[in-house]
């Protein structure tokens, strides 16, 4: 617990330090990882919780086996929010501080699906992000990156009656984390979505195409089929591009299945 | 069918994004009782960068469906997000859920936590209910996984459930038909 000698919020220990821990090696436990028999997983496409190679999981991964449920009760109903909880201001992250943040602006926009390709409708999407430097506004992030006083990184929106959502923002910076010697993390985005069900509740990354540092992240690298992991990366697209303004990202989300039945379905439309 | 979107971890940097004024208040506190417990790693550490939400019917056994989650108004929505604090503690102010359906009483709970790649589900029972030797969850499981899922009344009403992210005393976790 290195971080408790940094003073302030001590609690709020940071990735352990393991400077001496080459990127050769983490990369070497990557490919082991893909090339041996599976791994603890939530879901079959879904990342490695006993991934290694990120060093922060080896004491957080269930090792007994997962229990296989009927979801019933509770289980069945997602939360739902309304114009009342999310202001439509809060999907431009550019503007929620007085001035303009530095950066690149973009537009990130999308759908949310269920897993039956069904749009997610009137749900809450949230994110969160580092500045065009790499830096969070959070407390713990020691990164020596300049602090962005126009940029909190935070946004929310509802998804419209088609499960579309869309945030004015900046394009995140990679930046610098303690995994091992010299780990960088990817340019990306946090997401927290809802479904209809609980069960279809996910937090994930969305990342930036063409990332140099994709192949060296072992959190990226978690997933080990290249298709989920091509999931996560958003494509450019021109028509999203606001002449003179900004630039265009799509990237779609497909929760899991819903477990709701047709007529269900049709009582909470 | 569309191909699904990979989880990834919450990661260290979720505490000025996810939290908010009354987030884990489902009902203003002194009113209801309160739900809690400490997280634990695999070596028996507190986990004090975790994220714990909550799912539940109100006290009749009604799962409501009703927005103001994030701005409360008064109106019980059931459902709560809690980070876990410097000890690795949760904490929700609500009520105890009633049965639905005629089913064991239970809080759906979703873990997150730096470190943890993908979020994880589990379920928190009310104790002492009638509907708990009918449940078909807690019937196939062994006596020990069993004490695993189910609250601790405490003196004062209140529901205490330590959650185990690995080791001897892991909790439950579960996955669902849609996960497959």
């Amino acid at each position: 617990m290195a971080d408790a000698a940094r003073g302030g919020d001590d609690w709020l220990v940071n990735e352990p330090v393991a400077p001496e821990l080459a990127q050769e090696q983490i990369s070497a436990e990557i490919a082991a990882a893909h090339a041996g028999p599976g791994g603890v997983r939530v879901e079959p496409s879904g990342p490695a919780l006993d991934f290694a190679p990120y060093r922060s999981s080896l004491l957080r991964f269930p090792t007994k086996d997962l229990r296989q449920a009927d979801p019933e009760g509770a289980e069945l109903l997602a939360p739902v929010f309304g114009e009342h909880d999310v202001d439509p201001l809060e999907a431009d992250l550019t503007i929620q501080a007085g001035g303009e943040p530095l950066g690149e602006r973009i537009l990130v926009a999308g759908r949310v699906l269920d897993g039956d390709g069904r749009p997610v409708r009137d749900q809450l999407v949230e994110i969160w992000q580092a500045n065009a430097s790499g830096r969070y506004i959070h407390q713990r992030d020691q990164h020596p990156a300049p602090i962005d006083p126009n940029f909190t990184g935070v946004g929310r929106c509802l998804t419209d009656a088609d499960g579309n959502y869309s945030f004015t923002t900046i394009k995140p910076g990679p930046y610098p984390w303690r995994n091992h010697r010299n780990a960088w993390r990817p340019a990306h985005i946090h997401f927290s979505l809802f479904g209809t069900d609980f069960t279809q509740r996910l937090v994930t990354q969305m990342y930036f195409p063409g990332d140099p540092l994709f192949g060296l992240d072992p959190i990226f690298q978690s997933i080990s089929d290249p298709a989920a992991r091509e999931r996560l990366i958003a494509t450019y697209e021109h028509d999203l591009s606001q002449h003179e303004w900004l630039l265009g990202y799509r990237w779609d989300i497909v929760l899991t299945g819903s477990h709701a039945t047709p007529l269900e379905d049709e009582d909470h439309a | 069918m569309p191909e699904r979107t990979p989880g990834q971890t919450v990661g260290p940097f979720f505490h000025y994004a996810l939290p908010y004024d009354g987030d884990r208040e489902l009902v203003a506190p002194g009113t209801g009782i309160r739900l809690h417990g400490i997280v634990y790693d695999g070596a028996g550490s507190p986990v004090p960068d975790a994220l714990i939400e909550i799912r539940q019917a109100d006290a009749a056994g009604v799962v409501p469906v009703v927005p103001g989650s994030l701005v409360r108004n008064g109106v019980f929505t059931g459902w709560g997000r809690c980070a876990t604090d410097r000890v690795g503690e949760y904490w929700f102010s609500t009520v105890e859920p009633g049965a639905v359906d005629g089913g064991a009483p239970f809080f759906a709970v979703t873990v997150f936590a730096r470190g943890l790649l993908d979020r994880l589900f589990t379920r928190i029972y009310v104790p002492d209910h009638p509907a708990l030797t009918n449940d078909r969850l807690l019937a196939s499981l062994d006596a020990d996984d069993r004490a695993r899922l189910i609250a601790t009344r405490g003196a004062d009403g209140s529901l205490q459930l330590d959650l185990h992210l690995q080791g001897d005393n892991q909790s439950v976790f579960l996955t669902y038909p849609g996960h497959k």
